[in-house]
């Protein structure tokens, strides 16, 4: 199942014939294209796409708005300028930076496995486990007060990401078991292992038999506090920035950010050039649960501040959007990792102002990757005009 | 505990019905790739074929309809991944996991106003009287059209796969879609054709989900059932007659688990619950060690060259 999985085939001359159903201007407008590899991937088309996939989905999105009944602009509008420029703005601003800094912190992790061809789709479950892992170290000196008891918590979460990713890893480098399914099965068994914890083991003693556990914003030890009041600015935003430096370092000075990159580009040249496949995966693997879970730790202990059933919002599924929509680099990982970020709060507030179905913001940014990925084909690809040849 | 609670002969019943989405899902993802596709977005058509067949149904009343309308609604979101792949060339990778996110957020926001309503009953026992004879009648007879029809599907699928033409083709196009091209066949085409199947089966599992085993909407219903499908095709070897198997084992300890639930065993409800999923890594493990089965091109993007 993973022989391969990554190798675009080149060549020249697409037959777009077979896909005709999706809609007779886009079928009349292909008969028309055809496809050419370019010799190298167009530099401009790789910073382009990621806008113009933005402002597709802005479109399409206020289609989808409009037919859910509501006005397009002013939907598009509360989601990408109330936040930031509305008149409850010192409000939002900071959450941007809440949102936006577990996002970045597990994109930044994924997106080394996506370069060398290393999927890991679990990030959602390291990010449960950080947490647990996390919450759980610092509850056990509950109601001691101490300045270590924090690093401590920092140390367990990172921990528990990094152990929970080392199951797919350690089975791919010594069964050759596939990472995608087995990281994303551990995203259900993490699921249930919260929910065991938040009405078991973690369950707030004094929580009049509620599920969840202590509030950690009221354990000054734990308590993940913001640095500078009123910012939105935690640890978790100090991690994350870290975390992109270490990044862009690690690709662009390091040999083993150049092993990632030969890896994804071509394993075989890779492997002959003495990279051993089965380290960098448990390199790759290990550092993006490891990011996960620092950012489920400070999730738990900040923002969210208690574990509970539904803990998780799905960030760890997001992360994957914002990797992708970052290009897989650092830096445009943080700009990405910030306009996910605006769409959850502006979509937090359309649906208390308009009533937009939190659903629909979903969608919103699943169309989004659409985009980026149909897109993409003009990065490999020239679009020359004039008939196909038939296959 | 009280496992004599437990009829063993329902149980095994209720095995067989539990299996059925998966074995769906299942098949018609082998389909795909066997035609050399790599198609992670079965969970996003089985939950919007979940949703399509739920809606449907409640309006017209017809599960018939319902199911239908299931596999239209799952060969439809398919023909999206279609196009980022064989026309777009995106990765496959990427663009299955797309269509799972997109299909999960669609479903959710199709589905928000069917929330707790039930569904009309489909009818349960098209075999009326051959159900009524112990022991083998519940296990054999006692189903609904769909269990059968997913049987079907399967034996049809083998025997399509094993013994036509266009079963060789499809075959060809998935070993080698450069070879398969230069004989003449329409790689895109063909895979297309691929996908939009699987995209049925999947949706028809999802409606089996919605309308049968629960019966109700809920978001993300099918928690994860089309991700272990996706494992059991490399349960599988890529052949049909062990799909079907391998449903049956992973609908057997889904069944078991929750009837293990019902009983009250002293083991907590959420371990219980785990187990589907850790029982799929265990077998992905033992079983991955042999992957000279999988078609010669899955998971790679063709471009026919000039």
């Amino acid at each position: 199942m993973s022989r391969n999985l990554f190798d675009k085939q080149s060549g020249a001359g697409a037959n777009p014939l077979g896909m005709a159903v999706l809609s007779p201007a886009l079928w009349l407008a292909l008969l028309f294209v055809q496809l050419e590899k370019r010799p190298q991937p167009s530099k401009a088309m790789a910073y382009a796409t990621p806008v113009l996939a933005v402002v597709l989905t802005m479109i399409f999105g206020g289609v989808l708005f409009a037919v859910l009944g509501k006005d397009p602009l002013q939907a598009i509008t509360t989601i990408f300028w109330e936040p930031i420029f509305g008149e409850f703005a010192f409000f939002y601003r900071p959450q941007l930076l809440i949102k936006g800094a577990p996002l970045v912190l597990i994109a930044i992790g994924l997106a080394l496995g996506f370069k060398a061809g290393i999927w890991n789709i679990g990030a959602e479950g390291q990010y449960i486990v950080g947490a647990i892992c996390g919450a759980g170290a610092g509850l056990a000196f509950y109601p001691a007060e101490s300045v270590l008891i924090f690093p401590l918590m920092v140390l367990a979460g990172a921990l528990g990401g990094w152990a929970w990713a080392m199951i797919p890893g350690l089975l791919k480098v010594k069964f050759g078991t596939n990472e995608i399914l087995v990281s994303l099965m551990l995203v259900y068994v993490a699921e249930q292992l919260l929910a065991s914890m938040s009405l078991g083991l973690l369950k707030n003693p004094e929580g009049f038999g509620f599920p969840g556990s202590r509030n950690l914003q009221q354990y000054p030890s734990a308590h993940n506090a913001e640095i500078i009041t009123g910012t939105g600015m935690h640890w978790g935003v100090v991690a994350a920035l870290i975390a992109v430096i270490f990044a862009y370092v690690l690709l662009t000075r390091h040999s083993l950010g150049f092993a990632i990159r030969v890896t994804g580009e071509a394993p075989r040249a890779a492997k002959f050039g003495g990279v051993n496949p089965g380290r960098l995966v448990l390199f790759c693997l290990g550092i993006s649960g490891l990011l996960a879970g620092l950012a489920g730790m400070f999730e738990v202990s900040g923002p969210s501040g208690q574990i509970s059933i539904d803990f998780n919002v799905g960030y760890g599924f997001t992360a994957i959007i914002v990797a992708f929509l970052g290009r897989l680099n650092p830096l445009g990982i943080v700009a990405a990792g910030l306009l996910m970020a605006l769409t959850y709060i502006g979509g937090d507030i359309a649906q208390s102002q308009l009533g937009l179905p939190a659903a629909a913001i979903q969608v919103f940014q699943g169309m989004l990757l659409f985009f980026l990925l149909a897109l993409d084909v003009l990065t490999n690809y020239r679009v020359r005009f004039g008939k196909g040849e038939t296959a | 505990m009280d496992l004599s609670a437990i009829n063993p002969i329902l149980l095994v019943a209720a095995m067989i019905a539990a299996a059925t989405p998966i074995l769906l899902a299942a098949i018609g993802e082998l389909v795909v790739e066997r035609a050399g596709v790599l198609n992670l977005g079965v969970e996003g058509m089985m939950i919007t074929g979940a949703v399509c067949g739920f809606i449907i149904t409640v309006n017209t009343g017809s599960p018939t309809v319902g199911f239908i309308a299931a596999a239209i609604g799952g060969a439809v979101l398919s023909l999206l991944f279609a196009f980022l792949t064989q026309v777009a060339l995106a990765n496959q990778v990427a663009s299955g996991l797309a269509l799972t996110l997109f299909g999960l957020g669609l479903s959710a926001l199709m589905g928000q106003s069917y929330v707790g309503i039930k569904p009309p009953r489909t009818e349960s026992t098209p075999l009326g009287s051959l159900a009524d004879i112990p022991v083998i009648g519940p296990i054999v007879f006692g189903h609904d059209l769909i269990v059968y029809l997913g049987l079907a599907i399967v034996a049809a699928t083998w025997a399509t796969l094993k013994f036509t033409r266009a079963g060789l083709v499809l075959r060809a196009v998935g070993e080698n879609h450069d070879a398969a091209h230069a004989l003449g066949y329409k790689v895109k085409r063909i895979r297309t054709l691929a996908i939009m199947f699987g995209g049925a089966c999947a949706g028809l599992g999802g409606a089996y989900i919605s309308l049968i085993r629960v019966p109700q909407w809920t978001e993300g219903m099918t928690a994860g059932v089309g991700w272990i499908a996706l494992a059991l095709v490399v349960f599988a070897s890529w052949k049909p007659w062990r799909v079907l198997l391998g449903a049956y084992l992973f609908g057997g300890i889904t069944q078991l688990q929750l009837n293990l639930q019902g009983a009250g065993v002293a083991i907590p409800v959420e371990y219980l619950a785990m187990s589907p999923y850790i029982v799929t890594i265990i077998v992905l493990v033992i079983l991955s060690a042999d992957k000279s089965r999988a078609p010669g091109s899955l998971g790679r993007t063709f471009h026919a060259s000039g």
